[in-house]
């Protein structure tokens, strides 16, 4: 059944996100004939609307104004209103990003439909939209159909693939008009992330729990990082040891934390809840080091060492430094 | 002032995957022996940010609302043994098997009927079914501004403060007053209560309101009123077991593991 699928996008330095690439490769999936339309708000919307169109857009609905390089929900969901107004969408994808999910129930609600947040899977299921998210921090997916329209989902970073790039691709790009008023103020950000490689690009993951006993305990899981390559590896946590304050909450992977697909997660003294799962799952090759044999990070992990991490970690830096 | 603390009774979310069992027929989640009940731990941390402006402005009454079945009652004693004042449970077999949107509906609906409300606290999200919208959806419905995942919440001149945690750090950002803030595991622990304050927390009378009480008509809310259609809840299917260096010494195992990356080309 062909539907219009509209797609609000993100970008920086003129490039659309990784997400926004997911959420077009699904969009294209769903229309089945139908039209697919892309939002862009900000400074450079209308140089990235051209990177939209190979990746899966019709149209672009863009307004450029430097206003919305700061996202106010209020602002947003004006402008992002008017583009479903021209593009009459059946389903409305968003990024599960912090504009998404403040933006995606605000529109929801506004539209007089509903909105299911942090999906994993969109599918069509016999000419109806389905979408399936995870449920119960992970341990259980709850698949949904919806009894009002549009649709709108909120998807999970790297659960979705873009299509393969029709180069050459063209479509159309219409203006937005200005800007709305928006309620909040923003006063300043302030960036918490760590230096250099980040977690969500590293093809390796290096993780902490709290079963590393203390702050120090990091030393050594950024020492295993560091022996992989700084060019390859990052160094997560689990949100107990962030909660303890032993690591930046900037780091820590999972449900309420960020979602890592690297090669390979290595989990140290991380008992495996499935709220962290919920961050790491995807990863290729997943290892796991705990002192408890019965550990759940056991049943995702391919490889695992069963031992006291301040035992293992050491001669492990020293294994990996020796067959580089 | 007057702050409404939102507060949502759950199984314990840090039930072991393996006592996690569905009833595929009824799509429903078996409920574990031996699990408790508990407050979402978001909704406590909501709680604590609400005192905490209690105690800085003063004069401040805070009124806690649970929607849910007639054992949420602990979960509004709990934020009344922490220090909020007066309690709402909001129940009605009407409400049961609704959507997120159809929950909203009734907590703003006794937030208008509360009246003079200054702003509700919510936690980002609860730690059952992860939505993560009621906070959203009630500021919607009440038509204030909102601001979510907040890790600090101050109130000064009229306006909120509000730390809010974004991707690669965290925002300052001002809401004038009325509005709502859902609030994060980033804010920091909620209070434990003291005994003595468990004991009065189990006089402070709860109210009952039920649909009628709020003047929602029962096809509008609960499994009726529904927008989102649960077609099938499922356990995932995990992979098998790791397989485990059984080397005598962590150098041995180490070594195993290399090679196997190696030979795995993992490495
Ligand atoms: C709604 C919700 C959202 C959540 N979101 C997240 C999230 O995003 N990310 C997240 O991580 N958690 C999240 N959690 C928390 C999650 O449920 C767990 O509590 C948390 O992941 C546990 O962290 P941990 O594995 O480090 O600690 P623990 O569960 O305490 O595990 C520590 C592990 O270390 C092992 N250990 C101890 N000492 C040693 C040693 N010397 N050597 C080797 N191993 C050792 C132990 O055997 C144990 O397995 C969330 C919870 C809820 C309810």
């Amino acid at each position: 059944m062909a539907r219009n699928v509209l797609v609000v996008g993100e970008f920086s330095e003129g490039e659309p996100s990784t997400t926004t690439h997911e959420l077009l490769g699904a969009a294209s999936r769903l229309s089945d004939g139908g039209a697919v339309g892309v939002t862009l708000l900000g400074s450079g919307a209308s140089g990235a609307a051209a990177a939209t169109f190979p990746a899966g857009a019709g149209k672009a609905f863009t307004n450029d104004d430097a206003e919305y390089d700061v996202f106010r929900s209020d602002q947003w969901l004006i402008a992002v209103l008017a583009a479903v107004e021209q593009s009459s969408p059946d389903v409305i994808l968003i990024a599960q990003s912090t504009a998404g999910r403040e933006l995606a129930p605000r529109l929801a609600f506004r539209l007089d439909t509903a909105a299911a947040m942090d999906c994993t899977m969109v599918q069509d299921e016999g000419g109806a939209l389905q979408v399936t998210r995870p449920a119960y921090g992970g341990n259980a997916l709850a698949t949904y159909s919806f009894a009002s329209s549009p649709a709108v989902a909120t998807v999970r970073a790297k659960s979705q693939d873009p299509i393969a790039p029709n180069a050459g691709a063209t479509g159309e790009s219409v203006a937005l008009p200005g800007v709305g008023e928006s309620r909040t103020t923003v006063i300043g950000r302030e960036k918490v992330e760590a230096e250099g490689l980040q977690i969500q690009d590293a093809a390796v993951v290096v993780s902490g729990g709290r079963g590393l006993g203390s702050p120090e305990g990091f030393e050594l899981v950024e020492a295993l990082a560091a022996a992989i390559g700084k060019d390859k590896a990052a160094v997560g946590a689990s949100r107990a040891a962030c909660d303890l304050g032993w690591y930046p909450p900037s780091q820590q992977v999972g449900l309420t934390g960020k979602v890592v697909t690297p090669d390979l997660y290595i989990a140290v003294a991380i008992s495996g809840a499935s709220q962290h799962m919920a961050g790491c799952s995807g990863s290729k090759t997943i290892i796991a080091i705990n002192k408890d044999s019965e550990a759940n990070i056991f049943k995702s992990a391919r490889f695992g060492i069963v031992g006291d991490y301040k035992q293992v970690l050491p001669p492990l830096i020293e294994a990996i430094k020796a067959a580089k | 002032m007057h702050l409404v603390v939102c507060a949502k009774q759950i199984p314990d979310p840090e039930t072991p995957p393996s006592a996690f069992k569905i009833d595929p027929a009824k799509n429903e989640v078996i409920p574990a022996p031996g699990i408790a009940l508990v407050l979402s731990q978001f909704d406590g941390i909501a709680a604590e940010a609400a005192l905490r402006i209690k105690e800085a402005a003063g004069d401040t009454k805070i009124t806690v609302i649970s929607m849910g079945a007639e054992s949420a009652q602990q979960a509004i004693k709990q934020v009344l043994a922490m220090g909020a004042d007066e309690g709402v449970l909001l129940q009605d077999p009407a409400f049961d098997k609704g959507d997120p949107h159809t929950t909203a509906k009734v907590l703003t609906a006794a937030i208008k009927k509360l009246g003079d409300v200054d702003a509700v606290f919510c936690g980002r999200q609860a730690a059952d079914w992860d939505w993560g919208v009621a906070g959203i959806l009630i500021a919607e419905g009440l038509g204030w501004p909102v601001s979510i995942i907040a890790k600090g919440v101050t109130l000064e001149d009229g306006k909120v403060r509000v730390q809010r945690v974004i991707e690669d750090g965290y925002e300052t950002v001002d809401l004038p007053l009325p509005a709502v803030v859902t609030v994060s595991n980033e804010f920091g622990e909620p209070r434990y209560p003291k005994l003595q304050q468990i004991m009065q927390a189990a006089r402070k009378t709860v109210t009952t309101w039920k649909a009628a009480d709020l003047g929602l008509d029962p096809g509008e809310v609960g499994a009726a009123g529904a927008r989102l259609k649960l077609e099938r809840l499922y356990v995932p299917e995990k992979e098998g077991k790791a397989e485990i260096m059984q080397g005598d010494t962590p150098a041995e195992q180490a070594q195993q593991l290399v090679a196997k990356l190696q030979a795995a080309k993992i490495l």
